[in-house]
């Protein structure tokens, strides 16, 4: 919480807080490290097998052959989210499964599935980016702005 | 009648003839099985939306206890039911299958205990000669609305609490055989500024001890008159807060006797349960299935049941705003 939202707190209520805060169990943070660390890992690992594959097998280049395997990894997140597995999963690996591209899948398929009793236009159309639209929004909006930075350092001829 | 500061006292002592709960795989997983009247394997009972299966959930929970009681719905005066979802449609569309007047109820998870005291009242005023109380909560639906898809995979925290499945119904009588409402105790909202959704139990706990210190202090009873004082979903965190916080405002409850619905309904192995259950079904089918049956069998004679409510909204969260709560006490003797 933020210092000015603290201020504006009553006595009792900062008492209060900190009594709770005290009896609460924290979040095993280093545990959730290393296991965020070693599924995580698992899956790059295995996004960068699916890319060998594709390169040996399938005549992709080094650059092109990340798309097949992402699709690949989506295609394994939908349909494991669709069988209600992945939230079991992701509760044990936490960031482990969310930073990497199934965090994102799952984000969409999940919405999808749960507004599809609302149709499939406002439904399943409307929520499907609930979660994924700010990712979509501020990843955009932050390579803009980066780009932007990187064009005006060239004409300056900094870079 | 009115006693001390919130306190009612029912003199006519309503009578609960029949109750009936209902229930979903998880808690038909859990150690109070054997109370529940009806349980389902299936989260969405055979429904095509999570909100069309909460409504099914009132419709039996409620069909049951009439049945229970050998009477019809027309014998019945009045239904007061509520739940969590937006504009509470399962309460209002499981009262229109049921065509008993009907007056819609929202006090969060508190709801099952504010329907019991009213219910009591319109017994003790003789504005009514049966009441039904409904209140229900069904995972999806909940965590649809309040937090993420259901199958989002988010990690949630170890304070985090189970949204219960399930519907508890509660048929209160001027006359029969039963266990009987004596007082209630009706709460003050209560914030202290928590505004963490998934730490409901710290947030909703002074509201329980707020509620439990109006209600010794207006009766001028000891806690040792009850055999059991049970709190709606404050979950093992908020439980152990609120014991706490009891003994450090002076109350002193004996620890076997204060327990919490959210830890009685599930067992503690259970994944994903985390802090325990939570919703309106939670105190609901808990008190309602299987208290009421263990004070039937004897084994309780006078239970005080504080159901808490967190009175947020997906919006009010949004906006950074704290989290209010409420908490209703009952007591119930036989």
């Amino acid at each position: 919480m933020s210092i000015k939202k603290k201020k504006e707190l009553s006595p009792t209520q900062q008492e209060y807080q900190q009594f709770a805060q005290e009896r609460e169990p924290k979040r095993p943070i280093v545990l959730n490290c290393i296991k965020a660390f070693i599924v995580g890992g698992l899956i790059c690992t295995f996004g960068q097998v699916l890319q060998m594959f594709f390169i040996k097998y399938f005549h992709f280049s080094k650059e092109s052959a990340g798309n097949p395997a992402m699709a690949v990894i989506i295609i394994i997140t939908v349909i494991l989210t669709g069988f209600g597995v992945f939230d079991h999963i992701a509760q044990f690996a936490g960031a482990g499964t969310v930073v990497p591209i199934t965090g994102f899948a799952n984000t969409i398929a999940s919405a999808a599935i749960e507004h599809r009793s609302e149709g499939y236009v406002l439904g399943v159309g409307g929520n499907m980016f609930k979660l994924a639209g700010p990712v979509i929004v501020y990843g955009v909006f932050s390579a803009f702005v980066v780009s932007l930075v990187v064009v005006s350092l060239r004409a300056l001829g900094v870079m | 009648m009115l006693t001390g500061h919130q306190t009612w006292v029912f003199e006519t002592k309503p009578t609960i003839i029949a109750s009936a709960a209902v229930g979903g795989p998880y808690e038909a997983k859990g150690p109070l099985a054997p109370d529940f009247d009806l349980l389902h394997g299936d989260i969405r009972l055979g429904q095509d939306s999570f909100e069309k299966a909460e409504q099914k959930l009132q419709e039996q929970a409620c069909e049951t206890a009439i049945k229970k009681a050998k009477l019809k719905k027309e014998d019945v005066q009045f239904l007061l039911s509520g739940d969590l979802i937006n504009q509470i449609v399962p309460s209002s569309f499981s009262a229109r299958t049921l065509a008993i007047p009907y007056l819609g109820l929202y006090g969060a998870c508190s709801t099952s205990m504010e329907g019991l005291s009213l219910a009591s009242l319109l017994i003790e005023s003789k504005f009514a000669k049966k009441a039904l109380v409904c209140v229900s909560s069904h995972n999806a639906a909940s965590e649809k609305q309040y937090r993420y898809p259901t199958e989002y995979g988010s990690q949630k925290p170890p304070s985090a609490q189970w949204t219960v499945t399930g519907s508890g119904a509660a048929l209160v009588s001027d006359k029969g055989e039963g266990p009987k409402v004596t007082a209630s105790t009706i709460g003050r909202v209560i914030d202290m500024g928590l505004s963490d959704p998934f730490n409901m139990g710290a947030a909703m706990a002074p509201a329980a001890v707020d509620t439990l210190e109006a209600h010794f202090r207006d009766l001028n009873r000891d806690p040792s008159y009850y055999d059991l004082i049970a709190t709606g979903d404050l979950g093992r965190v908020g439980h152990k807060i609120a014991g706490d916080l009891l003994k450090k405002h002076g109350l002193n409850i004996p620890e076997e006797i204060l327990t919490d619905c959210g830890i009685l309904i599930y067992n503690k192995d259970q994944p994903v349960v985390m802090s325990g259950g939570s919703g309106c079904g939670c105190c609901a089918v808990t008190t309602f299935g299987h208290f009421l049956n263990r004070m039937r069998k004897g084994e309780l004679k006078k239970i005080l049941v504080v159901a808490t409510g967190a009175l947020l909204s997906p919006m009010s969260y949004q906006q950074k705003e704290s989290i209010p709560s409420i908490a209703h006490a009952v007591s119930i003797e036989i």
